[in-house]
């Protein structure tokens, strides 16, 4: 395999003069893990702990007419039952959702998906508490539900949200971007115009850990400390005092090991408020986590989106507009999780990477009889689908045009010199060149021989199909002035303390499920600082503990807190400038850094470490004026403009003919996202997100049957790739530093999850060319594919 | 997490036991050996036995024998020692088809042949495998021991004829010479249970025409093996063109039903379309046996 | 039944999963669960030295034979080569899977202590990761196969008291 990324050790190793920052190193948090310590919110055992399971609606509309829980509440074990009546009467039956909306925390009148809360037990232990469910009785008269989205906006379609004041219909929201009467110009006139309609699956981020809390009440100071599965801990501690009514300083959360996010855990559900009334109302810790089905048919889904794609060209191959209008599911309450002005979340970077006259979308957000969520599953704000619309419509057109699709967008793609970049919807690309990282994906992939290999095989009756996705990113939200969550700017804050001995503890305000915070962090402090890694502890995910900052999604850890890190480490470094003067009495401007140490300029051998101005600071040297004796320091990073990290994927798979199997052979990946702080690790993400997007182009799905039933709510329904339906990935990268970014770096977390659909769908319908398949919805199961070679391609149900 | 509800628990150290406990505790008993089919449906709570039998230290069920023309395999035989037979292997490829695609290796270090076949899921691999081989099902129980071909042990789906205080303790594979067979299935993904799978086996005659073959297809709401593919194939050489006319006959023999799997007419090609597969591949193996006993 | 070495006895009802078995009463919870339906693997510890689901065992069942966790993988201060593996390679990233993909892992080297990717990826093809893409746990086990007796180095910063916890559940 041709893996040009690199296993080489950090270029700095070994080099005394340069201290380890950034290259690939051993993730900091690996030993607790392998040794089976790491400490997630099921491993958290409380004295006096009790248990909570979560009634869940068997129907999807509903009205609830009582609930009978006498028998639950005899059941030797269970010591409360709580329903939606007695929310009510706290005021806490409704939660305010990340996008002014409201969602029930338990059904106080109205069942509006399957799945959906309706009591919460409480008993002293885990068995009890699930028996207990089943002693529960409720009566429902069943409605009609809305579940296909086109048939939401219908007259006379049951209203699903009749607690919103004057609600008459299933609209949640219209929004466009771009300029529709330009737009519509050049479509008037263009050449080629191809049309197609694009559905994005409803799919779910499943990490493997399930969502669950663990809330301690402490009735005598009213202190509330809360273990949760979050990922953004202390929004989540803001938005409890708001609704709980608990003051903010007496609420600590706590988020520990988490089992994997991806944006399933960036939501206040239900069960963590039962989980906090339940102690409020016991007196006692109460720990509730969810099961599988729970997980899969309750909390935040991704996606769902119906989007009617267009692009304009000319007939030599100048793509020079694209429009479209989507229908966005996002079921029974609007709770997705996104910056308060995008209820389409950054959709609106679906002009791609390429150059174009003019663009223009709409989105109409509608309410279904379905979960609620939709930003989620490492979607960098609906970044998904917009790459999985522009690159699925430029390979269509290149059909159209009988272009090699390799050769379209590369005739299309925004030129280095145009950087900073506005497109036609509003954004500012920071940065890009995006010709090397596509011509280094084809020369990995050896793209000419495939495709005389291909010609090969199809004269032999095989299907093998080759795919390209070429995506640009938005991530690193944001600025202030730009983005918000329920008001809530989105910055992060980093707090720096170098021990007396020169060790250091960098506090964040993200968190990570899975990333390696502790290392990459660490990583940044000595790389700016010149302190090892390991004698860098990096502390996160407890409100306690650390500064204000909005959380670990979005691809925005690194973008917005490796600011924040970065430039607490040089606030650090310019203090230890003045404090190393004074240790080697002269002045602060005679001084010059080399990583690790501030000497005298034309004098290397006078000169002071870190580790000796830490000890300095402390000590009982005579400080200048205004400066205290520390080497601390603290920052909030408002980041001057998001980034734009990017990438070339090309997609080989190989279809069976017979029984519309697909195997994908070989993916090749190359990223870009500026600066590489550990290699190792970001080698780790983009694995992790082509084998998401393998699972959502052949088989992840969340679907439902007429009556609103989900039929994917278990692990045996609901797919997720093993080892043996992904290849060996092949990746490689080139380096576009970010021209605002203290370090240069962009992000990674997402841009294979966003990049890698469409690059294995446009396999597929690569391969199904001689069929005359121009076009196939994901999941591409072996029944679709069978179908759409038999020319009966249909929305995925 | 999903939880059971509750029931009791004993532990069989015989056959004998086993039956004895069953026969004492009626018929919301039920015998658990790997436990891979029963208690996740016990977590859903859809199966609620007041007590399980648990039969997994019966060693006495835990073999693989040949015997003169037979294969005997104990109920209690996991499905990973199915797999990793060599015996089982040369003389009924079709078993180690099956099992390599049979849940997931882990699963299969559990889950046992008896457990499969007791389970009757419509989707099972080996109940193909079994129905396809003529293989017979032992079943002990109070009154002694009984022997059941699968067309009879099969009574549809999730039944069987094993009785509440029955026990499945063999299942019996008649060795044919010249004889060999295969499996295809098509899933979803790795470990999911079949969209549709299909079995064949095949005995050749010295001439090297076809003496006698079976089809079997998995999760088309087909019991039993696929009706007029001996009396197509009997007397006629392999080929490409006797195989889609099996294909077809098997198709016109499905019954399956749409679901997430896919729609019905897909399942009834896959049928067709397997079907030609695992009897050409049954044929090119069955041809060497002959060439190697040659 | 035997706990990592150690003899643990307990009284239990028969519908305890071995899981919670093993997290809940014994209180080792580097054994963890993510579904309910023996479809992920997180759960997988290692009964009679093979790979088993714990969620779909009953702990009933396993009395009498031999269970060993991540937590007995490592020799003390010393991890086992796989353990090594998973740090060298990046075979974890949120770290939820790995110690079933870890005991399958040592238990496929026992029985094949050089195997090739396609049999490390039928191996592990009973457990799920959402992170890593699989890529990296390859070539984990393909290290520890490399490195049998793993590195000196390779303590993973052991920490006192990181022995086996069974001296705890010894009743």
């Amino acid at each position: 395999m041709t893996t040009v990324s690199e296993h080489a050790p950090n270029p700095a190793a070994g080099d005394p003069s340069r201290p380890i920052g950034f290259g690939r190193i051993q993730r900091k948090e690996d030993p607790r893990f392998v040794r089976g310590r790491g400490n997630y919110v099921d491993d958290i055992v409380l004295p006096g702990m009790l248990h909570g399971a979560i009634l869940r609606a068997p129907v999807a509309h509903a009205r609830l007419l009582s609930i009978d829980a006498s028998e639950a509440l005899a059941h030797p074990k269970v010591v409360a039952v709580i329903t939606g009546k007695d929310l009510e009467a706290l005021n806490l039956a409704w939660a305010p959702t990340l996008s002014a909306d409201v969602q029930a925390v338990l059904v106080t009148d109205k069942v509006r998906f399957q799945g959906q809360e309706v009591a919460f037990v409480v008993a002293e232990d885990r068995y009890a508490a699930r028996d207990a469910l089943e002693l529960i009785n409720v009566d429902y008269e069943f409605l009609p539900p809305v579940i296909d989205a086109r048939k939401a906006l219908d007259d006379g379609a049951p209203v699903i949200r009749d607690d919103l004041p004057g609600r008459t219909d299933n609209h949640i929201f219209d929004w466009e971007a771009g300029d529709a009467a330009e737009t519509d110009a050049i479509f008037a006139s263009a050449d080629v115009v191809v049309a197609q309609e694009l559905v994005y699956p409803r799919v779910h981020p499943a990490p493997m850990e399930t969502c669950g809390a663990v809330a301690d009440y402490d009735t005598v100071d009213g202190r509330l400390t809360l273990y949760e599965t979050t990922q953004a801990p202390h929004a989540h501690r803001t938005l409890y005092a708001m609704v709980a009514g608990i003051p903010e300083h007496k609420i600590r959360v706590v988020s520990p090991d988490i089992g994997g996010g991806f944006g399933n855990k960036v939501g206040i559900y239900p069960g963590y408020i039962l989980a906090v009334v339940g102690s409020i109302v016991t007196g006692k810790p109460v720990k509730w986590v969810e099961d599988r089905s729970e997980n899969l048919m309750s909390t935040s889904f991704a996606r769902d989106y119906i989007m009617q794609g267009e692009i304009a060209a000319t007939k030599e191959g100048r793509i020079l507009a694209l429009r479209t209008n989507v229908l966005a599911d996002h079921g029974a309450f609007n709770a997705t999780a996104q910056p308060t002005k995008n209820p389409a979340g950054f959709f609106h970077i679906f002009t791609g990477s390429y150059d174009l006259a003019a663009a223009h979308c709409k989105v109409t957000g509608v309410y279904t009889n379905k979960a609620p969520g939709g930003v989620a599953y490492a979607c960098s704000f609906r970044v998904t689908e917009a790459v999985y619309l522009v690159e699925r419509m430029v390979d269509i057109l290149a059909r159209k045009l009988e272009m090699d699709p390799a050769e379209l967008r590369l005739k299309n793609f925004i030129k280095p010199e145009q950087f900073p970049y506005a497109n036609k919807t509003g954004w500012v690309y920071d940065s890009g060149n995006y010709e090397p990282a596509m011509r280094l994906s084809m020369e990995m992939a050896g793209y000419d021989e495939l495709r005389r290999e291909q010609k090969e095989k199809r004269e032999r009756g095989e299907l093998m199909g080759i795919g390209i996705s070429f995506f640009t990113e938005t991530v690193g939200a944001g600025p202030r002035k730009h983005f918000d969550i329920v008001g809530l700017g989105m910055a992060d804050g980093a707090e720096l303390r170098i021990h007396p001995t020169g060790k250091a503890v960098v506090r964040i305000s993200v968190q990570s499920q899975g990333q390696g915070h502790e290392t990459t962090f660490a990583q940044i402090v000595a790389e700016e600082l010149g302190i090892p890694p390991e004698d860098i502890d990096v502390v996160h995910g407890d409100t306690d503990q650390t500064p204000f900052g909005l959380g670990t999604y979005g691809s925005r850890s690194t973008p917005v807190s490796g600011g924040a890190v970065a430039m607490v480490s040089r606030k650090v470094r310019d203090k230890a400038r003045f404090i190393a003067a004074a240790m080697l009495e002269t002045r602060a401007e005679d001084l010059e850094w080399e990583k690790g140490r501030w000497f005298v300029k034309g004098d290397p051998s006078a000169g002071k470490t870190i580790s000796e101005i830490a000890l300095g600071a402390h000590g009982t040297l005579t400080l200048p004026d205004g400066v205290d004796g520390n080497l601390d320091a603290e920052v909030t990073y408002d980041p001057p403009n998001l980034t734009f990290p990017f990438g070339a994927y090309i997609c080989v798979v190989d279809i069976d003919p017979g029984t519309g199997h697909v195997k994908v052979r070989r993916f090749i990946a190359v990223d870009d996202c500026g600066t590489r702080i550990n290699p190792m690790i970001i080698e780790g993400q983009v694995h992790g997100g082509l084998t998401d997007g393998v699972g959502m182009a052949l088989m992840e799905m969340i679907s439902f049957d007429e009556d609103g039933n989900c039929l994917s709510g278990s692990f045996m329904d609901y797919l997720i790739p093993t080892a043996m339906e992904v290849p060996d990935w092949e990746t490689g990268f080139t380096v576009t530093p970010s021209p605002h970014h203290p370090i240069g770096a962009k992000g990674i977390g997402e841009s294979a999850t966003v990049g890698s659909p469409p690059a294995v769908v446009n396999a597929i319908v690569d391969a199904l060319a001689p069929y005359g398949v121009t076009h196939m919805d994901m999941p591409c199961t072996p029944a679709r594919v069978w179908e759409a070679m038999q020319g009966r391609t249909r929305p995925p149900v | 997490m999903q939880i059971p509800a509750s029931f009791d628990y004993d532990r069989a150290t015989d056959v004998a036991h086993a039956i004895a406990l069953l026969q004492r505790h009626g018929p919301e008993t039920r015998v658990v050996a790997g436990g891979h089919s029963l208690l996740p449906m016990m977590k859903l709570r859809l199966a609620r036995p007041e007590r399980l039998i648990d039969i997994n230290d019966l060693r006495e069920l835990d073999f693989i024998r040949r015997d003169g023309t037979m294969l005997r395999v104990g109920a209690l035989v996991r499905h990973t020692a199915l797999l990793e037979s060599a015996e089982v292997a040369q003389l009924f490829p079709i078993i180690r088809d099956a099992e390599q695609v049979i849940a997931d290796p882990v699963v299969r270090n559990r889950g046992t042949i008896g457990g499969s076949l007791c389970q009757a899921d419509p989707a099972e691999d080996l109940s193909t495998v079994c129905d396809v081989l003529a293989a017979v099902a032992i079943i002990r129980g109070p009154g002694g021991e009984r022997s059941l071909p699968m067309a009879q042990f099969h009574r549809g789906p999730y039944e069987t004829a094993v009785a509440p205080d029955e026990l499945l303790c063999e299942i019996h594979f008649p060795i044919h010479p010249l004889s060999s067979s295969a499996y295809e299935k098509v899933e979803r993904r790795t470990g999911d249970w079949a969209v549709t799978a299909a079995g064949a086996t095949v005995t050749l005659s010295e001439d090297g025409s076809i003496a006698d073959a079976a089809v079997g297809l998995t999760a088309v709401g087909l019991d039993g093996v696929v009706a007029g593919i001996a009396e197509l194939l009997r007397g006629r050489p392999p080929g490409e063109e006797l195989f889609a006319e099996a294909g077809l006959l098997a198709a016109a023999a499905a019954r399956p039903i749409e679901d997430q799997r896919g729609p019905v007419d897909y399942k009834r090609h896959l049928a067709d379309e397997l079907t030609r597969r695992v009897l050409r591949r049954a044929c090119a193996r069955a041809a060497q046996t002959r060439a190697q006993k040659g | 039944m035997r706990m990592n070495g150690g003899e643990v006895t307990r009284d239990v009802e028969p519908r305890v999963l071995l899981v919670h078995y093993i997290r809940d009463v014994l209180g080792l919870t580097g054994t963890h669960w993510g579904c309910d339906t023996s479809n992920c693997g997180t759960c997988v510890v290692l009964m009679d030295g093979e790979p088993v689901k714990s969620c779909t065992v009953l702990a009933a069942m396993a009395a009498g034979h031999d269970i060993r966790t991540v937590e007995g993988l490592a020799n003390g201060a010393t991890l086992d080569p796989v353990q090594q593996g998973f740090m060298e390679e990046h075979g974890l990233q949120c770290g939820f899977c790995t110690p079933g993909m870890m005991l399958t892992a040592r238990a496929l080297l026992d029985r094949n202590p050089d195997p090739d990717d396609a049999e490390i990826r039928q191996a592990i093809s009973g457990q799920i990761c959402r992170c890593t893409g699989y890529a990296t746990i390859v070539r984990s086990v393909k290290w520890a196969a490399k490195n049998p007796l793993g590195t000196d180095s390779g303590t993973g910063a052991a920490e006192p008291g990181d022995t086996p916890a069974t001296e705890d559940v010894k009743a």
